[in-house]
């Protein structure tokens, strides 16, 4: 039985060269400066986990490897995240520390391994040796996929690593490699075919030369999935990976598919495998306790044999060989060795990889489709970690709302609306559900206040009465003479321009209705090829059946109305169709044969009906599911007549989006597989916008057109935003050319709105970043400003300061913030803090101007600051509010200066000896401001400071006119102030002193600190 | 015509080469030199910056001292009070409670890991050998939209509620005036653990033949930070011994 296969001759060195994080060609770095993107989740569901790794001796560590939002990394023992891992490829397939030194040395394989039919792509392994606070790449380019790394205990030097490889082809990057110099050469050691992959790889927890490795055949098309074939089989090797023997003593006899492995960590002679196999009750876990030699099958539970391409992670209690568990799609553990299951407690369903606590076996990290959950009580109970927003999008849409809502679907994790901006951030509580299932587009009704959304397959299309909470299903059903529908996984939806009522579906015809989708007509003949050989979605799966409709094929994937004519359709089909109707469906043209250089039936992911002219469209195709990386990109004038590519070398993966500017025609944004790029010169030159934004899938990009914010749907980082992209269009070469360039700005409505945000509960959440309600002065600087002064200030038209601001310096964009408040007001010192002194009040609404001194030269730029036209307030009754409350601003700082003179006075006094009249002198102060006590509970009687500085703040604070109270409450202060002037007036009569009292102006006074 | 043209830009390529395979020794002689020399550098023993900072419209003026034996203060100015804040006397750190505004000291792990850069003034990268520093070149990345070395400065381990940690924070020196114009540090306590900070400098002015920033801004990574504004700055300032002693008395009254 000991087949011994020398697989040595492969040699085959991957080549080692290190990348910067950005490729200088296309690096947006230069220019975007201030402009940064802002994360809004949501992470209440979070997304798909690929791998959990613990750090070997420090139980606060713990990092997850992400299916699409990179690497996160743990601090607290898993209370809360961060990202380590953002300016590379997103989807990770394996995190590994090396043991020898694990607080620096991380390996990321890159490339997700648990292939469903949604999965993005990896571009080779990394390392970093300080932590992730930068990283080196190591080659492995083409190896798509990586499922393990490990690094022997014993030597740091030699790194093993199990590369997966290509999902959607053949491939020769596969099999187990091996470096003996820490990752910068590799030699490859067990290759089978260009069909079949490593797919897990375990180390002897005492022998560093032993090891186990899981062959597995495999094989998707964008219409099918085969898992398993006469290569897939288990090897050991006992001599550092140099000869491998299978070991299948006791194994299921013909094809095998995917093969889990494990070692009891505290026996190293008890493996456990889980098998896929021909028949269904030969499948499921096998325990050795003789290191492999020989094999028993001890349970084919569900829990253990389903979707095994999916789950086939084992892991074993560091602590006890007979606590076992196994991910599936509740996840599985067993106490008895094997024997039986229960399931783990109530989380998201699809677990992918457990890991055990180094401390305590009850503590456990579980990475789900919907995150990562922790355990306390040894997997009986779990809960979420909070603070991942590693949400999947396949589509967003936005509506005309203030703030607007972003709508969009999720892999495994419904239908979702939520606001852009909300009172102390977007959180959790700020989503709401709109479906179940897989989501995928949401899109709200033009006028109505009315969702449609849907599940995978259009097995249910939902069209939602958000008012009156009432919901009814909509999907185009089979009709009498209509060959079957073929939906795809992710069904188009659209709505029109035109028609605020019209709906329109695609199935492989498509379908129109004028109803909102009561009654619908089909508007086509069938558009995609309908291709037989592509039709066969229940033969999916290989030797586990797997129809869950993911490989539905031969279907429109897109869908786009002109804007200028709604007789202007534009279709796009998954095998590679673009058909265009310019008389709203009675006659169709394929135009995809006059596009050039695009591999046949290259799928049609996105097209775009320009705004600027109804021949105008960009398509942009994908082709991962045919083994085909390439970006592709193309625009017609001419209703597809001709075409022409705008996509360049500047762009690096798959290209999945591209929307159009609604006023600058030559200002396109790409979303791609590993981040945003943007043309400013209608695709010549691409740059990638990397500020903030990570390497993620951009599955769809909307444009707001009343804010000008770009909405990103990421497959794997959640809805990412960039506000205002309006300097973008003027971005030109004579712009580029000026030293500084102030861009237009559209009016800042004064913010008066106010909310009570109690953030209780929200310290470990995931809380999302506001748009900011502050005028903006953005600037373009040709260089950055490193020596010598620049300042800004604002001034009002007359020419005087306002406020003084600290100005961007960047190289590029140079974005400023000003709330449109003055300084806080001069507050008379007292023995605490007066806390209604530190409000500043609003300037009132009007042109003013940012001035910037620069060295010697001066630049100045007009914006205007108006108000809400939904207030209330009449012009007089602002004029009042504004004139009212810079009267009590103005007293608070003659108040401030009348305690300094006393002060002044009083010191003096006492340095005299004359305490007669530095008891008066203090006795008046006392009736000014608070001389005992402290700023919390121990605090004094308010005197006049404190009731001058608090309806100083009420009057500035409140929205609204001044009441009669406040004024009557105001007179009565003035009243006060000026019998206290009155008093202090006599006493400065009264005062005598050999030498004058050296007392600052009013006016140094308040510029003194 | 053709060959000369070829001839410059060879030459050009050969001239720049060089420049790009600077070390870190070099980039950091080249600071110190723009700056105004290492030796003037070293002589400084004090520094005094007046400086503001504006919190969403609210001005604050603060005072920042810094001296050569590592003791240093800030003093915060609302409405008239003085509050310090990271005062170190060399053995104490301590700070005012904003609530009561009397001096507490600060943790045993904050004061010790304080006392561990009594040793930076008036910068770490002096004589950084001496003091077991490493320091480390790694390449080339743009700031603030502007071509930068990165250079890594490791200094003496310090300790994080418990567990001692490697600290390292990244510099990223203009490669055309060898300046610093950015620091990366990863935050290693509180609410934002984890996350990166990050200062960007600018506004270099020189002060009795030294080059300091006069602007900063702080912030975390990939988000708008805040500026401070320096007014000025006074090479060795004189100040009371006293005030930086942790007052030992309970009540004290601020003037």
């Amino acid at each position: 039985m000991k087949q011994l296969l020398s697989l040595v001759a492969l040699w085959g060195l991957v080549g080692l060269y290190s990348v910067n994080a950005q490729d200088k060609n296309n690096d947006g770095k230069a220019l975007f400066g201030d402009m940064t993107a802002r994360h809004i989740g949501p992470a209440l569901m979070s997304g798909r986990i690929n791998d959990m790794e613990v750090h070997p001796t420090n139980s606060r560590i713990i990092y997850a490897g992400t299916a699409g939002g990179g690497v996160w990394k743990s601090n607290d023992a898993g209370s809360t995240f961060n990202p380590i891992f953002d300016d590379y490829c997103q989807s990770i397939g394996a995190v590994a520390l090396d043991p020898n030194d694990p607080d620096n040395t991380i390996y990321v394989g890159t490339g997700e391994t648990w292939t469903r039919n949604s999965v993005s792509l990896g571009d080779g392994l990394y390392k970093s040796i300080d932590g992730g606070a930068n990283w080196k790449k190591l080659g492995f380019d083409k190896s798509e996929r990586i499922a393990n790394i490990i690094v022997n205990p014993k030597n740091a030097n030699e790194v093993y690593v199990a590369v997966l490889g290509a999902l959607w082809g053949d491939s020769e990057e596969r099999g187990v490699y091996k470096s003996l110099d820490a990752g910068e050469t590799w030699k490859k050691l067990l290759y089978v075919n260009p069909k079949t992959g490593c797919a897990d790889l375990i180390m002897d927890p005492i022998d560093p030369n032993v090891l186990y490795a899981s062959m597995w055949e495999f094989r998707r098309t964008g219409w099918s999935f085969e898992s398993g074939g006469d290569n897939s089989a288990l090897y050991k090797s006992t001599d550092g990976g140099a000869t491998w023997n299978k070991i299948h003593n006791g194994f299921p006899s013909g094809k095998l598919g995917r093969l889990g492995i494990a070692v009891a960590p505290s026996n190293p002679k008890v493996l456990y495998t889980v098998i896929e196999a021909e028949k269904d009750e030969r499948k499921g876990l096998y325990r050795s306790d003789d290191a492999g030699n020989s094999w028993k099958q001890l349970n084919n539970d569900f829990g253990i044999t389903v979707r095994p391409f999916y789950f086939s992670r084992i892991v074993v209690d560091p602590r006890d060989e007979n606590v076992i568990v196994k991910g599936g799609l509740s996840g599985s553990i067993s106490r008895d060795g094997g024997k039986t299951f229960k399931a783990l407690g109530n989380m998201h369903s699809d677990i992918h990889d457990i890991a055990f606590s180094i401390k305590d076996s009850d503590i456990m990290y579980v990475g789900t489709d919907g995150g990562v959950y922790r355990s306390w009580d040894g997997g009986t109970n779990m809960e979420i970690v909070e603070n991942l927003p590693l949400s999947q999008f396949y589509h967003i849409s936005v509506d005309n709302e203030t703030p607007y809502n972003v709508y969009g679907g999720l892999q495994d994790n419904g239908s979702w609306y939520g606001p852009s901006s909300s009172p102390g951030g977007v959180a959790a509580r700020d989503w709401n559900s709109v479906g179940y299932g897989d989501g995928f587009r949401v899109l709200k009704h033009p006028t109505k206040n009315i969702i449609y959304s849907e599940m995978q397959g259009a097995e249910n299309v939902w069209r939602i009465d958000v008012d009156r909470n009432l919901t009814k299903t909509i999907q185009p059903l089979p009709s009498k003479g209509i060959a079957k529908l073929r939906f795809n996984w992710n069904t188009p939806m659209a709505i029109s321009a035109h028609q605020p009522d019209r709906f329109y579906m695609g199935s492989q015809f498509l379908h129109k209705s004028e109803d909102m989708g009561d009654t619908w007509k089909i508007i086509s003949p069938d558009l995609t090829t309908n291709d037989p050989t592509k039709q066969a979605q229940e033969d999916s799966g290989g030797l586990s059946k797997d129809n869950s409709g993911a490989e539905n094929h031969t279907t429109i994937f897109t869908i786009a109305e002109s804007p200028l004519d709604g007789d202007v359709i534009w279709v796009g089909t998954d095998d590679g169709n673009v058909q265009v109707t310019q008389d709203g469906g009675k006659s169709w043209t394929n135009t995809v044969v006059n596009i050039t250089g695009l591999p046949k039936n290259t799928w049609t992911y996105h097209i775009e009906a320009s705004v600027f002219d109804k021949g105008t469209a960009y398509a942009v195709f994908e082709g991962h599911t045919q083994n085909d990386m390439h970006p592709y990109t193309y625009k017609t004038t001419d209703f597809g007549k001709t075409w022409k590519s705008i996509i360049t070398a500047d762009v690096v993966g798959i290209v999945r989006n591209i929307q159009e500017d609604y006023v600058n025609p030559d200002l396109l944004f790409l979303g791609t597989e590993f981040g945003l790029y943007i043309t400013m010169d209608g695709g010549k030159n691409w740059k990638k916008f990397t500020n903030n934004m990570p390497s993620v899938a951009v599955h769809y990009i909307e444009l707001q057109k009343e804010t000008n914010d770009l909405v990103m749907g990421t497959h794997g980082r959640g809805v990412i935003i960039i506000d205002d992209i309006s300097p973008l269009r003027e971005i030109n070469e004579e712009v580029l050319n000026k030293n500084v360039h102030f861009f237009a700005s559209k009016p800042t409505v004064i913010h008066e709105e106010s909310s009570f945000s109690g953030n209780f509960g929200t310290e470990t959440q995931f809380v999302g970043r506001n748009k900011t309600k502050d005028a903006q002065i953005k600037y373009f600087l040709k260089k950055r400003h490193t020596f010598g002064k620049m300042n800004m200030e604002i001034q009002d038209m007359e020419g005087n300061t306002v406020i003084e601001l600290g100005p961007g310096k960047s190289k590029g964009i140079n974005i400023v913030n000003w709330n449109g408040k003055i300084k806080q007001p001069k507050i008379a010192k007292g023995k605490t803090f007066s806390f209604g002194g530190f409000t500043s009040p609003s300037v009132p609404a009007g042109s003013y101007k940012a001035v910037m001194t620069k060295g010697k030269e001066t630049f100045e730029h007009t914006f205007e600051l108006i108000y809400d036209t939904n207030s209330p307030l009449t012009a007089e009754e602002r004029e009042f509010k504004n004139k009212t409350t810079m009267k009590m601003y103005d007293m608070t700082q003659e108040l401030a200066y009348l305690v300094y003179e006393l002060d002044e006075m009083i010191t003096k006094s006492e340095l005299d000896k004359n305490s007669k009249m530095a008891g008066k002198l203090i006795d008046l102060k006392e009736t000014l401001v608070i001389t005992t006590g402290d700023n919390y509970v121990g605090s004094a009687e308010p005197q006049l400071r404190e009731k001058m500085a608090d309806l100083y703040s009420k009057l500035a604070d409140n929205y609204d006119k001044p009441t009669s109270s406040e004024v009557e409450n105001l007179s009565i202060i003035a009243e006060k102030f000026e019998a206290a002037k009155l008093d202090f007036i006599k006493l400065k009569k009264k005062f005598k002193t050999k030498e004058p009292l050296d007392i600052m102006t009013f006016e140094e006074f308040l510029e003194h600190n | 015509m053709k060959t000369l043209k070829l001839c410059i830009a060879i030459l050009a390529i050969t001239c720049i080469a060089p420049l790009s395979a600077q070390t870190a020794d070099e980039i950091l002689d080249n600071y110190f030199e723009n700056i105004g020399g290492l030796d003037k550098l070293k002589s400084v023993e004090g520094i005094k910056m007046v400086a503001k900072v504006n919190q969403q419209g609210m001005e604050i003026p603060l005072e920042i001292l810094q001296f050569s034996d590592g003791k240093q203060m800030t003093i915060i100015n609302f409405q008239g009070k003085e509050i310090k804040q990271g005062v170190f006397d060399g053995e104490t750190l301590w700070s005012h409670n904003f609530m009561t505004m009397k001096p507490e000291k600060s943790d045993a792990e904050a004061t010790a890991n304080f006392k561990l850069n009594s040793n930076d003034f008036p910068d770490s990268f002096i004589d950084y050998k001496e003091k077991g520093y490493t320091v480390e070149l790694l390449g080339n990345e743009t700031i603030d939209g502007t071509e930068t070395f990165k250079i890594k400065l490791t200094k003496e381990p310090i300790t994080v509620d418990g567990k001692k940690e490697e600290d390292v924070s990244f510099y990223y020196f203009d490669t055309e005036n060898f300046v610093p114009i950015a620091v990366q540090s990863e935050v290693k306590s509180g609410q934002a653990k984890g996350m990166v900070q990050e200062v960007t400098f600018s506004d270099y002015q020189e002060v009795d033949g030294l080059y300091f920033p006069f602007s900063m801004t702080q912030g975390v990574k990939g988000q708008p930070g805040s500026p401070l504004t320096i007014e000025s700055i006074v090479l060795n300032p004189t100040v009371e011994e006293s005030s930086f002693t942790f007052p030992e008395v309970m009540a004290v009254e601020e003037k």
